[in-house]
């Protein structure tokens, strides 16, 4: 087993730390505070090369590897969390799923912008009446001569109300069900899209989510992605790795959180003693710790997985490793924060203090991308399957 | 043109210093290495020269294997190849004893100019620029806050105490990098460069290999004979917060006259 990291992984890391320590730290308060996204942050990442890290060399990107991307989400997490999600939201969520499925016109034609940050990408799945149970949604799309008419609502859509390209499901078959979905690239411009409103969140300011609304809009016949009606293995295909990128962004801000702690808890003294002193901060502390090496192996370990793995989805070791990783990832953030609150007393309480901000943060990691209680679920389903079948089989 | 980076690898600057039981050396386990920050700014100066005339960067380092990974950051950056001396001789040799491998390396790639930081972040000798300038017998510019050259001459802005000075000299030359991050700005090391600088060559030299007597250049002229932390500042004077504001403004007047005995 080896735990090092190769040379490139670990130069990526230190690059998009510096990177972020240098460009969105000083703004990372004007972020959270007006709920506002640096307009020149897409162009920002370009320059540096990140947004494509997954994607093939001939569309901009690098050919690199999933642990890579989770890297570059972790390190940008610990400076600002609301941008990181808005990057995977963009790279991973929509970019990299039109990179794993789209035929090769429409791989030309969308990704070298979005990895330039041209235009910007956002994944539109969720709606009003289907969050945990995707597969009911509602929206539905007609074909019509050589388009396909979109008709529908879509809810909580990270980057929406900017989104420039938006990689869309909607209902082809009702009557199928889940078998018939399909995959759609939107653009903006198109006639019948419009963005309803961007939503006041508590955490990840800066990150715009929004509803959008497709009425009657006017999809052209070839901007469906994969074939008709295989629209669930596109958003099954991707969800693995979305995951897994995704929990990086956990691990960061619990390492964030335990920095901050064992920063104050040395300086701060109280009963004429450093609180770090004190057997129950220590406690604290230690357990921070532990639970945050925790995840961040479990989840690094997914991600070298989905770099060997042909394939994820149903039935592989890959599905249960990255809902675990996000499940754990993204519960011990919030508890790793909640717990750096309490180690700073009044102090981070205060909006202040960053603490409580890591602590807003976090908490959105254990709804997006599935709730825990849905990736309980899938783990469960994923680890009883064999067992079921050779009892079924008796 | 082709420019030389001589690039040195130095605890980052966040590092928590310990000095060893010797009383003259650093514990250099688990220090973070970072390339010397004002190196970084040489790095960053001698890419804009590539950008502006074309040619190449070579980035040249004296230390052991760990350097790799500072060279390798520079070819993230951009530059070209990478000269790495890795010589047991050097070890406990000084600043002389190091231009002198440097100097050699230069020679071999013949550059039309030389760029390094004026000093290292960790011992700050300053000595590593003058000295190889010497030795190959170029002219050297110092402390430059910008740099401009037509491919025949360099000219380097460099702020003197109330204003700045102009310094202009022929090529070959040895120009030292002063100023800070704000004013060189260096580029970042992108991805597309991180996945290309493993493919991009490394050479590694024995003192040997550079035509240099090990024994010259690995003899210290110049010892370190101690090393101290500096002492620990006493705590600041909180004036009484019970006083009012003219009350304290006396106070203070009166503690800064008196006791820090500075006005
Ligand atoms: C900031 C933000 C950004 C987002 N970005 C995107 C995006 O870019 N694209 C996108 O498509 N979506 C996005 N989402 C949507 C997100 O994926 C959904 O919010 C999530 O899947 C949960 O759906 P829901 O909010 O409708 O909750 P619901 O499904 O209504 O769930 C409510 C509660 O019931 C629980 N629950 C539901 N079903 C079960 C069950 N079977 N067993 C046990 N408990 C259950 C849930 O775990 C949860 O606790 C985003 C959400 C947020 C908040």
């Amino acid at each position: 087993m080896d735990f090092q990291l190769s040379d490139e992984q670990r130069m990526i890391k230190e690059t998009v730390y510096k990177w972020s320590v240098n460009e969105l730290a000083p703004i990372q308060e004007k972020i959270d505070a007006e709920d506002w996204f640096p307009p020149d942050f897409f162009r920002k990442c370009a320059e540096i090369g990140i947004l494509g890290i997954t994607m093939g060399e001939q569309y901009g990107g690098l050919d690199g590897d999933v642990l890579m991307q989770t890297l570059a989400i972790e390190e940008m997490s610990r400076i600002c969390p609301a941008l990181a999600m808005s990057y995977g939201a963009h790279s991973n969520l929509c970019a990299n799923n039109i990179h794993k499925n789209a035929n090769e016109a429409l791989k030309k034609k969308y990704l070298p912008p979005l990895i330039a940050g041209e235009k910007i990408g956002a994944l539109g799945l969720t709606e009003p009446n289907a969050g945990s149970d995707a597969m009911s949604l509602r929206t539905r799309a007609v074909k019509r001569k050589d388009k396909y008419i979109l008709t529908g609502t879509k809810m909580f859509i990270t980057n929406g109300p900017m989104a420039d390209t938006i990689l869309v499901y909607a209902k082809t078959a009702p009557e199928k069900g889940a078998k018939g979905i399909s995959a759609f690239i939107v653009e903006k411009d198109f006639p019948g899209y419009s963005v309803a409103r961007k939503l006041n969140k508590c955490g990840m300011r800066g990150s715009p989510t929004g509803e959008l609304i497709f009425e009657e809009c006017e999809v052209p016949q070839e901007n469906l992605v994969g074939e008709e009606n295989n629209g669930v293995n596109v958003m099954t295909s991707g969800l693995d790795i979305e995951r897994i990128v995704l929990a990086g962004g956990s691990v960061g801000m619990a390492r964030q959180a335990l920095d901050y702690s064992i920063r104050y808890s040395v300086e701060r003294e109280q009963f004429g003693q450093a609180i770090a002193k004190f057997e129950m901060i220590q406690q604290k502390l230690a357990d921070m710790f532990a639970r945050t090496e925790a995840a961040r192996l479990l989840v690094y370990r997914a991600a070298d997985a989905a770099r060997k793995a042909s394939r994820g989805g149903k039935g592989t070791e890959l599905t249960r490793l990255a809902a675990a990783a996000i499940l754990f990832a993204a519960e011990t953030a919030t508890w790793v924060c909640d717990q750096a609150i309490q180690i700073h007393g009044g102090y981070g309480y205060c909006l202040e203090f960053p603490v409580q901000k890591l602590w807003r943060d976090a908490k959105l990691y254990e709804i997006g991308a599935g709730t825990s209680e849905i990736r309980r679920m899938i783990i469960a389903r994923e680890i009883t399957a064999e067992a079921f079948a050779r009892k079924n089989a008796r | 043109m082709n420019v030389a980076v001589l690039l040195k690898q130095t605890p980052d600057t966040e590092s928590v210093i310990r000095i060893a039981s010797d009383g003259k050396s650093v514990v250099t386990d688990d220090l973070k290495w970072v390339v010397n920050p004002y190196d970084e700014f040489a790095v960053e100066a001698a890419l804009r020269l590539k950008e502006k005339h074309g040619g190449s960067v070579t980035v040249i380092s004296c230390g052991p294997q760990r350097v790799v990974e500072s060279i390798r950051t520079a070819l993230a950056m951009g530059a070209d190849t990478g000269v790495l001396i890795d010589d047991p001789a050097l070890e406990g040799s000084d600043s002389l004893g190091v231009a002198m491998a440097l100097a050699a390396a230069v020679k071999e790639i013949n550059p039309d100019v030389v760029l390094c930081g004026s000093r290292a972040v960790d011992y700050d000798m300053a000595q590593r620029g003058p000295m190889v300038a010497e030795l190959l017998g170029w002219p050297h510019l110092a402390m430059a806050v910008s740099m401009e050259s037509d491919g025949k001459t360099v000219t380097i802005d460099r702020p003197i105490e109330g204003g700045k000075v102009v310094l202009e000299s022929s090529l070959p030359a040895v120009v030292t990098f002063g100023g800070s991050h704000a004013v060189w700005n260096p580029r970042y090391a992108s991805l597309p460069g991180i996945m290309k600088a493993k493919k991009k060559p490394l050479a590694v030299k024995k003192l040997a290999d550079l035509g240099v007597d090990g024994s010259q250049a690995g003899t210290a002229r110049v010892t370190m004979t101690s090393l101290e932390m500096p002492v620990a500042r006493a705590a600041g004077k909180v004036i009484d917060g019970g006083l009012d504001t003219a009350g304290k403004a006396t106070e203070l007047v009166r503690a800064l006259h008196e006791e820090a005995k500075v006005i």
